[in-house]
C-alpha cells in the first residue's frame, strides 16, 4: 500500500523525475516532517544533499603549530597494528584510506574519486561487489605514485595471519582485485549490505606496496616503517617517541586543495584527562585535547572564562548494565555461569523488568554525565535511522515494587524480597572508575527501596576487561548477576553492534569465553532478525530489522541501557574541528583550520 | 681493595639472578594480558589476540620464558616491546636524557639546598633559624609530590600563566633561548622534586652533624685553638657526611628510574612514566627491563657507597 507508493516516489527521484525537493514536500504534506523525508530518501539509496564543507582557508599552509594533547601516549604508527584508538588516531595523521565518516555518518571522500553508488555504477544490485575508483595524481609522501596497487597489497597485507592485523576482520571475508591502476573491485562472499567497511575510516588506512612488500606477514613486526610512517595524508612524518610525541609537517602534494591549514602538527601524549582539559581549555598551552572522560561538573568550572571549549560527538556508545541469564553461583563442568543453567531470579522476566525500572536514568545523566550523555531505552542509538521509536523507559520504585509483589515475590522478616525460598539478592559488577562507582551507588540505593539487596563489586579495568582465561573477574566470564560496562559502535552500521547478542556467540567455557554474547541470552527470533539483517540489501527492510532487534532486546530486559555516550573533546576557541562520533577524532584531520 | 671490588661484585651476581627471578615470577603471576585492549575491541577477532600471544612467546611455561630472557640479556638483548614493536634498549635510551636532566638536577638541588642548611643548622642548634628550617623541613617532606606538583600548576601555569606544565621534549628554538625554554618548562618539576628531597635530607644531615659535633675530638679540636669553619669542615664534616653519602648513593639509581608521580603530573617523558604505562599495558618486556636495570643499579651503587667510605673514613678496611 503506502509502502509500495513510497518506494516508487523514492525511486522516480533517484532516477531523477521527481526532484528532491518536490519529493519533500509531498511528505510533507502527507504530515510527515522535513528530517523525516529526507532520512526516507537516504535510507532508500538516495545520497543526502551533502552540506557543504565549511572550510574558509584559501591557500594551503600558514596556519602555524596545531598541537594536540591525547592523555593516553601513541605508541606505535602502524594502523594495522594499532591496538588503541590512540595508536589509530596517531596514524591516521599520516595515512589515508578512501573514505572517513563525517560528523553524520556519512561517508566522505578522501583518497577515493567518488563515493560507490548504485547510480555510478559503484555497488552491485546483488550487494556482492564495490567498485572504487581512486584519485589520480596522488603521491605518497616519497614522491611514489599512489595506485590500486597499494590497495590489493594492504588487503593481502591485512589478511596474512602471520602478519597478526588487528584489521583482520575487516579484510577476511573479501577479495580486492585491481580493475585498472585507478580501479579496484572488492569481492564479497556474501551479499553484505555494509560495504563500506574495508578502506574507510581507521581501520581503512592504506600502506605503501613499495615499502611494506617485503615486510608481510611474520617479518611484519622488523619494518621500520612501523615507527616511521611514509604515509600519503596532510602531514609527513618528522618525529616519534613512542609513549610521548608525534611530529609531522605539512605535505606540500597533497590532494586536496587549499589543505592542510597547519604547518606543523605535534601530538603529545601522557598525563591524565583533567590536566588535558586544563592545558586547553585553561591555559590555552594546547589547541586539542581528546576524550575528556571528566566530570562535567569539572569541564564547566574549566570553561568559565576559559580560553577553550568543549565539543560533543554524537555516536552510537552506549553503557549499560547487562543481566545475567545464567547461574552465576552454580558451577557446572568447572564453569559457573553456565548456559546449563538458568538463572534463579531472572528467569522471572518481572524481576527483570522491575529492575529496569528502578535505575534512574535522569539522575544519572544529571549528576554524573551531563552534557557527555543522553539517557535512552534503546541498546541500539544510531545512526538515526536505525533508533527505534517503539520503546520507553521510566524510573519509578513504586512500579517495581507492584510489579514485584504482582509476580509473588513478598518482603522478607529482613525487608528483602523472596519467594519460594529465593531472596532477591543481586551482585553488581564493573570496573573502576568513578562515574561508573556513582551509578552503581545510584541503583543500589533506588533497589534497597524496592526490596532489593544488591552487593557492590569494582574490579580494575585491566582486568575486568582482559581476556585472561584463569582469572574469573573478567566481564566475559560475567559472574555475577548484573555488570556494568560500554561498548562502543566503531561505524555507523549496527550490523557488529547487534550481532554480538546472536546465539551462536554465547561465551563459554568451551571458546575460551571469547564469545561476545555476555549474557548468555537464547532468543531464536533474535537470532532471526540478525541473520536477515545481514542479507538484506535493501536499506529500509534492513534498517526495520535492527529496529526489532532492539525491541527484542528490550522486550526481554537483555540489558538496561545507562546512557548513550557522547564524544567530549576539548577545544580551542579559535580552531575549527571536524569530530564525528562515527570515526577516530584524527579521521577529518585535513578540514580542520583556526579563525584568525 | 681491588679483590674487595672484585669480591663484592662476583656475590652481585647470584643476587641479581635471585632479583631477576623474583621480578619475572611476580610479573609472570600478575593479572592482566598485554592484548588486552584487543579483546575489548569490537572490530578484532580473538584469534589475533591468541596469534600476537603465541607470536610473542606468551604462551610458553613461565621457566622457558624467563630462560629466554635471561639468555637474551647476558648478550646484551633486552628484549622487545609488545605495545611499541621496538627494542626495549632504544625506548629506555629515548627516555633517559630527560630523566637524568631533571632528575638529576632535582637531587643536586637537593644537596645543594640540604647540606649547607643542616650543618649551618646543626652549628647552632636550637636558633631561630634551626627552628625554621625544621618547620619548613617538616612541611616541606609531609606534602606529597602530588599535591606541591598540581599546586604549582595552579599557582604558576594557571594563575599567573608564567610557565608551561605540559613538558615537551622537542623545543624549537636553538642557543640561549633553547635553554632558557628548556629551563623555563623543567623549573616546576625541578623544585617539586628537589625541595621534597631536600627536606628530609637537611633533617638528615643536621642529626649526623649533631652527632658528631658532640665528640671528645672536636673538643680536642677546639681546644687546639682551631678555627670554627676549619673544625667544621675538616673534622666534623669528613665524619658527619659518612651516612650521608649512603643515602645519596642509595638515592642514585632513583636518578635513573626516575620519579613516576611527578613525571606523570608534568608529562615528562622520563623513565617513570615509561614503567608506569608499560605497567598499566603489560608490556612485560619493558617493565622487567625497566625494574631490573634499577636493580643493578641500586647494587652498583651501594657498592661505590661501601668504597667511598673507606676513602671518608680510613679506618674502615676492606677485607
Amino acid at each position: 500500500m503506502l509502502d509500495t507508493d513510497l518506494r516508487t516516489m523514492i525511486d522516480d527521484v533517484k532516477d531523477g523525475r521527481v526532484d528532491r525537493r518536490a519529493f519533500i514536500r509531498r511528505m510533507v504534506a502527507l504530515g510527515l516532517t522535513v528530517p523525516m523525508a529526507t532520512q526516507i530518501l537516504a535510507i532508500g539509496g538516495v545520497a543526502m544533499a551533502q552540506s557543504p564543507a565549511s572550510y574558509k582557508p584559501t591557500k594551503r599552509g600558514g596556519g602555524g603549530p596545531l598541537k594536540l594533547l591525547w592523555w593516553q601516549a601513541p605508541t606505535l604508527l602502524n594502523p594495522h597494528f594499532a591496538t588503541g584508538t590512540k595508536d589509530q588516531d596517531a596514524s591516521r595523521i599520516f595515512y589515508e584510506p578512501l573514505a572517513s565518516w563525517d560528523v553524520d555518518g556519512h561517508l566522505n571522500p578522501i583518497l577515493a574519486a567518488e563515493i560507490p553508488s548504485v547510480q555510478n555504477g559503484g555497488l552491485a544490485a546483488d550487494g556482492k561487489s564495490v567498485t572504487w575508483k581512486l584519485k589520480p595524481g596522488v603521491k605518497w609522501h616519497d614522491g611514489k605514485p599512489f595506485t590500486a596497487d597499494d590497495l590489493v597489497f594492504t588487503w593481502e597485507y591485512a589478511t596474512d595471519p602471520a602478519t597478526a592485523a588487528v584489521t583482520i576482520a575487516v579484510y577476511r571475508d573479501m577479495t580486492v582485485e585491481k580493475v585498472d591502476d585507478l580501479t579496484v573491485r572488492i569481492k564479497f562472499d556474501k551479499p553484505t549490505p555494509f560495504w563500506a567497511n574495508a578502506f574507510v575510516g581507521a581501520y581503512g588506512c592504506i600502506l605503501p606496496k613499495h615499502l611494506f612488500a617485503e615486510y608481510k606477514g611474520a617479518k611484519s613486526r622488523e619494518a621500520p616503517y612501523n615507527l616511521k610512517p611514509v604515509g600519503i595524508g596532510p602531514y609527513k612524518f618528522v618525529e616519534f617517541k613512542p609513549g610521548d610525541l608525534v611530529r609531522g609537517e605539512l605535505n606540500s602534494d597533497y590532494h586536496m586543495p587549499n589543505r592542510p591549514y597547519f604547518d606543523t602538527i605535534e601530538m603529545k601524549g601522557g598525563g591524565d584527562a583533567v590536566s588535558a582539559a586544563r592545558a586547553v581549555i585553561q591555559t590555552g598551552e594546547y589547541d586539542y585535547a581528546w576524550n575528556m572522560q571528566v566530570e562535567d561538573e569539572v569541564l564547566l568550572r574549566l570553561e568559565k572564562g576559559g580560553k577553550g571549549k568543549t565539543i560533543y560527538a554524537v555516536g552510537g556508545d552506549i553503557e549499560f548494565i547487562m543481566l545475567n541469564f545464567t547461574d552465576p553461583n552454580t558451577e557446572v563442568d568447572g564453569e559457573r555461569s553456565s548456559t546449563k543453567t538458568k538463572h534463579p531470579l531472572f528467569s522471572d522476566a518481572a524481576v527483570r523488568k522491575a529492575l529496569a525500572l528502578l535505575l534512574d536514568r535522569d539522575g544519572v545523566q544529571k549528576f554524573i554525565y551531563g552534557r557527555a550523555g543522553r539517557t535512552t531505552a534503546n541498546y541500539l542509538n544510531g545512526p538515526e535511522q536505525f533508533v527505534s521509536k517503539n520503546t520507553k523507559w521510566e524510573f519509578s520504585v513504586e512500579k517495581a515494587v507492584a510489579l514485584l509483589e504482582e509476580s509473588g515475590w513478598k518482603a522478607g522478616s529482613d525487608g528483602i524480597r523472596e519467594k519460594d525460598g529465593k531472596k532477591l539478592k543481586l551482585l553488581y559488577q564493573t570496573s573502576i572508575n568513578g562515574p561508573r562507582q556513582k551509578t552503581q551507588a545510584i541503583f543500589k540505593q533506588a533497589c534497597q527501596k524496592a526490596g532489593i539487596e544488591v552487593e557492590l563489586k569494582s574490579i580494575v579495568a585491566s582486568v575486568f576487561f582482559s581476556s585472561d582465561v584463569a582469572n574469573p573477574d573478567t566481564y566475559a566470564k560475567f559472574y555475577s548477576d548484573i555488570e556494568e560496562f560500554q561498548i562502543p559502535m566503531t561505524q555507523p552500521d549496527p550490523a557488529q553492534h547487534m550481532r554480538r547478542y546472536h546465539s551462536r556467540f554465547v561465551a563459554t567455557k568451551e571458546n575460551k569465553w571469547q564469545g561476545t554474547n555476555f549474557p548468555r541470552w537464547v532468543n531464536k527470533d533474535f537470532d532471526e532478525a540478525i541473520d536477515a539483517a545481514e542479507n538484506e540489501t535493501d536499506p529500509l527492510k534492513r534498517a526495520a530489522l535492527y529496529i526489532k532487534c532492539n525491541d527484542i532486546m528490550w522486550q526481554d530486559t537483555v540489558v538496561i541501557p545507562v546512557l548513550h555516550r557522547l564524544k567530549v573533546g576539548a577545544i580551542a576557541n579559535t580552531m575549527h574541528p571536524v569530530i564525528s562520533g562515527w570515526a577516530n577524532d584524527t579521521d577529518n584531520l585535513q578540514d580542520w583550520y583556526r579563525e584568525v | 681493595m681491588s679483590q674487595y671490588v672484585l669480591r663484592r661484585l662476583l656475590i652481585a651476581i647470584p643476587s641479581l639472578l635471585g632479583i631477576s627471578l623474583i621480578l619475572f615470577v611476580v610479573l609472570a603471576l600478575a593479572p592482566g594480558d598485554p592484548f588486552s585492549d584487543l579483546a575489548t575491541n569490537p572490530n578484532v577477532p580473538p584469534e589475533v589476540g591468541l596469534a600476537l600471544r603465541a607470536k610473542f612467546g606468551l604462551d610458553d611455561p613461565v621457566y622457558l620464558r624467563y630462560l629466554h630472557w635471561l639468555v637474551a640479556m647476558t648478550q646484551g638483548d633486552w628484549g622487545f616491546s609488545f605495545v611499541s614493536r621496538m627494542n626495549v634498549d632504544q625506548l629506555i635510551l629515548q627516555r633517559l636524557p630527560t630523566t637524568l636532566y631533571v632528575i638529576g638536577s632535582a637531587q643536586l638541588l637537593a644537596l645543594l639546598v640540604a647540606i649547607p642548611v643542616g650543618v649551618y643548622a646543626a652549628m647552632k642548634p636550637y636558633s631561630i633559624f634551626d627552628q625554621i628550617a625544621s618547620t619548613l623541613a617538616f612541611v616541606g617532606f609531609s606534602l606529597p609530590t602530588f599535591f606541591t606538583g598540581i599546586l604549582f600548576i595552579l599557582i604558576f601555569s594557571v594563575k599567573l600563566d608564567w610557565l608551561p606544565f605540559v613538558y615537551t621534549t622537542d623545543i624549537k628554538a636553538t642557543g640561549v633561548r633553547w635553554f632558557l625554554e628548556e629551563l623555563r618548562q623543567a623549573i616546576m618539576p625541578i623544585m617539586v622534586l628537589g625541595l621534597f628531597q631536600a627536606a628530609s635530607m637537611t633533617r638528615f644531615v643536621r642529626a649526623a652533624m649533631l652527632d658528631v659535633i658532640r665528640l671528645d675530638y672536636i673538643t680536642t679540636a677546639r681546644a687546639k685553638g682551631l678555627g670554627q669553619a676549619r673544625v667544621m669542615v675538616k673534622h666534623v664534616m669528613r665524619n658527619a657526611m659518612i651516612p650521608v653519602v649512603t643515602l645519596i648513593a642509595l638515592q642514585m639509581p632513583a636518578v635513573f628510574g626516575g620519579a613516576i608521580v611527578t613525571e606523570q603530573i608534568f608529562r615528562i617523558p622520563g623513565i617513570g612514566s615509561l614503567l608506569i604505562t608499560s605497567i598499566l599495558a603489560n608490556d612485560t618486556p619493558v617493565v622487567m627491563a625497566v625494574t631490573f636495570v634499577f636493580a643493578c643499579l641500586v647494587v652498583l651503587f651501594n657498592l661505590i657507597a661501601d668504597v667511598l667510605y673507606g676513602w671518608l673514613d680510613p679506618r674502615i678496611s676492606f677485607r
